[in-house]
């Protein structure tokens, strides 16, 4: 399964929260990306229904909105899994073997960068450059940091953070 | 007696462990019947020897390193507490050799202080640059930064002060100081232990501009894949604030200043100024066509500072040491000194700050102690993902910015990034144009279509698909990206592909099977 399955429609609570957080940053200046950030951290991601609700009380238009969400790659449009795994794909981290780690969590979780696992536990994210580059090739398991991570390293972390058994 | 004993707390310090380390030193104290005072610290930029313990005795710290969790019993029953002598056992960091031979001005007290202790951050030379620009006024201090010679140091090395001169003559009304802590080059990592490991010094050089150039507000446009720097930034400017060093009366001089802090959303683009401008104003990151400039017309439309961390970090050593202290420092048009990040595939990975003019050869042998692997180094990437990659016969060129331009390379932001002979560079130069498409915003044409069409054809080179015509087609390509593209994405990312090219002329000559 990956995150490409459709989110589930957001509840009135959920639209209530998003108007909330958008009441709030509406006073400062080019507060969008701000907002933006609020509504992924209290939901997990910036659902579809939240795009028409943000422009109408900024006063911009779907597509502007839209258009920011889908620029950055931090911001998500589903739901990620229980953790969220980001390996580093950048110069220095495959200077020091970070593509055959790569390749060791592809198919240890079964899924490519952006996807989620069947059971929701892991989402795997590519992220280029975590600023860790003198212990290479690093990682991060949603805010904890990890160097010099070898595939063993990696499937200690990966049983640690609750990912099942895959061939 | 308490000992006081200090463990990074620095994202690279804890991602190889110096929170269990930490946890298990206290643990084994307390088995022991020690009283210790855990500190917690920046990097000293150390990192093969991270996690690093040291301990204080007498006028001394004796570091351990690298001190594993499991390491840690061991320590402390053969008298570690006490620095007595171990296999693990470094003696002070300051007469490590590495250490020692290095000129740390911007970095004098990351792995020294207690970055959140505002009282070690004064005792240790803070807020004196502040106090001397609030003495000697606006004029005075624009002209001490021009006189100091500094540049830039986030890559484009724009010398400071002629900025901040542009900024101060124009028009009075709303000016800004903005920050850029999108430190998104792969190998460097100078701005993040910056504001980990002394988050002051960037309040105080944010606060100097605000003051040279009349700004009553300052943004810090930091990198969402910094959550540490983040949370220590921030609480930072709270205490700051506090005390009275940002406000509506920076240190009783009636001058307002304030910082701000917004968060990144993972695009390398935003680093690019234009484009961080775009993005504090709550747009898609696309570059702006210059002129006008951002000093002229910046943030919000109005006259805007736009400088790195370690910029910003150093103005306060301009002021408080005097320009010609700092001039004195480095060679030709490359003056004072700079934070280089070694990174990559070698034995002793790191920060070292010295005065300019160190060739790459002695980075990567006399402080990285060659590759990690064991392997020869065959290439090297200096600047970032849009740097050039230099062969071993240019390994004697010194890291400054006039003669790397000479040889078709570029400084950047000071990181060099090592490889050993597995590497594969038409898999490299490949990867520089996927990366450009990936992180492309779009805007115009030669980088977004040309980064797309140059990864095709690098790719078909390794599939051994026409290689000669792929290989004129990627320098064809180069070429139109070079001259037409609007920003440094498209216009620098051939630097890696062409230096590929160039230098490792055999990588692009085999066929199928590779």
């Amino acid at each position: 399964m990956t995150s490409a399955a459709a989110p589930k429609p957001i509840s009135q609570a959920q639209k209530d929260e998003v108007l909330a957080i958008v009441a709030r940053h509406k006073q400062e200046p080019g507060p969008l990306i701000e907002i933006l950030h609020d509504v992924q951290r209290s939901m997990g991601y910036v659902p579809a229904e939240a795009v028409p609700l943000i422009a109408g009380a900024l006063n911009l238009s779907r597509a502007e909105v839209h258009g920011v969400v889908t620029f950055y790659h931090h911001f998500r449009s589903a739901p990620h899994g229980q953790k969220v795994l980001r390996l580093c794909r950048a110069e220095a981290c495959q200077s020091m073997n970070g593509r055959a780690l790569e390749l060791h969590a592809k198919q240890r979780l079964g899924i490519g960068f952006g996807e989620t696992t069947a059971d929701g536990a892991i989402t795997l994210e590519a992220v280029y450059c975590l600023g860790l580059c003198a212990c290479s090739p690093a990682a991060m398991i949603d805010e904890e940091v990890h160097g010099r991570v070898t595939p063993e390293h990696l499937d200690e972390l990966l049983k640690r953070a609750g990912a099942g058994a895959k061939p | 007696m308490t000992v006081t004993v200090w463990i990074s707390r620095d994202a690279g310090a804890l991602a190889l462990g110096a929170e269990a380390t930490a946890q298990a030193l206290v643990a084994a104290a307390r088995k022991a019947g020690s009283d210790i005072k855990l500190r917690r610290n920046g990097s000293r930029g150390l990192y093969w020897l991270e996690p690093l313990v040291e301990v204080e005795c007498a006028a001394d710290r004796i570091a351990y390193g690298p001190v594993t969790a499991q390491d840690v019993p061991g320590l402390v029953e053969k008298g570690m507490l006490r620095g007595e002598p171990h296999p693990l056992r470094i003696g002070p960091i300051e007469k490590h050799p590495w250490f020692a031979s290095q000129q740390r001005l911007t970095f004098a007290r990351v792995g020294r202080i207690d970055p959140l202790d505002l009282d070690d951050f004064i005792a240790h030379g803070g807020f004196q640059g502040l106090r001397r620009a609030l003495e000697i006024g606006s004029l005075a201090t624009v002209n001490e930064v021009v006189e100091s010679g500094l540049r830039g140091r986030g890559g484009a090395a724009f010398p400071t002060g002629i900025k901040w001169q542009t900024v101060l003559k124009q028009p009075a009304g709303q000016r800004y100081i903005t920050c850029n802590a999108d430190e998104g080059d792969s190998g460097t990592f100078s701005d993040r232990m910056l504001m980990e490991g002394d988050p002051f010094s960037v309040i105080e050089g944010m606060t100097i501009a605000g003051v040279a150039v009349g700004a009553t507000r300052g943004y810090i446009y930091l990198r969402v894949e910094y959550p540490h720097a983040y949370q220590v930034m921030s609480t930072a400017i709270g205490a700051a604030r506090k005390a009275g060093y940002l406000g509506a009366d920076v240190c009783g001089s009636k001058l307002a200043f304030d910082i701000e802090i917004r968060l990144g959303a993972g695009a390398y683009i935003c680093g690019e100024e234009t484009s961080m401008l775009e993005s504090l104003e709550g747009r898609r990151g696309e570059i702006r066509v210059r002129p006008p400039l951002p000093a002229e017309k910046g943030l919000f439309g109005a006259p805007t500072v736009v400088n790195n961390v370690v910029t910003l970090a150093t103005v306060p050593v301009v002021l408080a040491a005097g320009a010609a202290a700092y001039r004195d420092f480095g060679q030709a048009k490359s003056r004072g000194t700079l934070p280089l990040q070694l990174a990559g595939n070698v034995l002793r990975g790191g920060l070292v700050e010295r005065a300019f003019g160190l060739t790459v050869r002695e980075l990567l042998y006399d402080y990285g102690g060659g590759s990690a692997s064991g392997r020869p180094i065959r290439a090297v990437q200096i600047g970032g993902p849009l740097g050039a990659y230099l062969p071993e016969s240019q390994f004697d060129t010194p890291l400054e910015y006039e003669a790397l331009s000479a040889i078709g390379a570029m400084l950047g932001h000071g990181g060099v990034v090592a490889f050993d002979d597995t590497v594969d560079m038409l898999e490299m130069a490949r990867y520089a144009m996927e990366f450009c498409a990936h992180e492309s915003c779009g805007k115009c044409t030669p980088c977004r279509i040309g980064s797309v069409r140059g990864a095709e054809a690098l790719g078909n080179i390794a599939r051994g698909i026409n290689p000669e015509g792929n290989f004129s087609l990627v320098e064809e390509l180069c070429d139109t990206m070079l001259q037409a593209s609007l920003c440094g994405l498209g216009g620098m990312a051939p630097f890696p592909v062409l230096s590929a090219m160039k230098h490792f002329r055999e990588d692009f000559r085999q066929g199928p099977g590779r």
